[in-house]
């Protein structure tokens, strides 16, 4: 009998372990979404200037609406686009 | 007394004097209504993300105050709807949070760059810098 470590699996158990999403906001303690910070609010937007999904920034349901919220003024003010090509 | 954030944008085209001025008289209607002014922040001459009245930039301007009288919101709204020279505007209601980060940004506490940091020191400030949240990128797309 092969010991564990010569044991090679023809499909490895641990594909489709992805890193751990968390709410950066929860984990960092951030309480407040600054509207007039561009580059912070990058992170939630894809390259059209749409927003990014909660499954995929990973945000809590509360945070997430900040965030949207936050995008929605910046957007009104003109500090981000409503519509995009290549942003980032 | 509420703390209000009002951020309006100039027409950059007016003369030098007419651009300086415009904050000035909007802090003294505030003053005369018995406001005290937090900060006044010129933002500067910015590009806009899309054109405004077929300007692409504008000079921001940031004015943070406390007031208990909330009318006066209103009228401010009014007089800078009037104004020809203010393209846009808008006022917030900050909450604890944003008059937090509102000073802890001033005091310098939050760093502008992105810094790969693990936890930060939370329980002396609320809101921990939101740059240096930054981890290894999200998947964006």
């Amino acid at each position: 009998m092969a010991s564990r470590d010569d044991i090679k699996f023809l499909n490895n158990p641990n594909i489709g372990q992805q890193r751990k999403k968390y709410c950066r906001f929860k984990k960092y303690g951030i309480k407040y979404i600054d509207y007039k910070d561009p580059e912070f609010l990058l992170q939630f937007i894809n390259e059209q200037g749409k927003l990014l999904p909660r499954r995929i920034t990973g945000n809590s349901l509360k945070y997430q609406r900040k965030v949207a919220q936050a995008v929605k003024r910046a957007r009104h003010l003109a500090i981000l686009p409503y519509v995009a090509d290549l942003l980032k | 007394m509420r703390n209000y954030e009002i951020t309006f944008l100039i027409d950059p085209v007016l003369s030098k004097e007419d651009i300086a001025s415009i904050p000035d008289t909007y802090t003294d209607l505030l003053k005369k209504a018995g406001c005290n002014i937090v900060h006044a922040d010129n933002m500067g001459l910015k590009q806009l993300a899309y054109p405004i009245n077929k300007r692409t930039t504008a000079v921001y301007h940031c004015v943070e105050f406390q007031t208990a009288d909330s009318a006066i919101i209103d009228k401010m709204e009014l007089s800078m709807r009037r104004d020809e020279r203010i393209m846009r505007f808008l006022t917030v209601k900050l909450d604890k949070f944003g008059v937090k980060y509102n000073e802890d940004k001033r005091a310098g506490k939050i760093p502008r760059k992105r810094v790969e940091k693990e936890a930060e020191p939370a329980p002396e400030r609320k809101s921990a810098p939101t740059q240096a949240s930054s981890n290894p990128k999200k998947e964006e797309e």
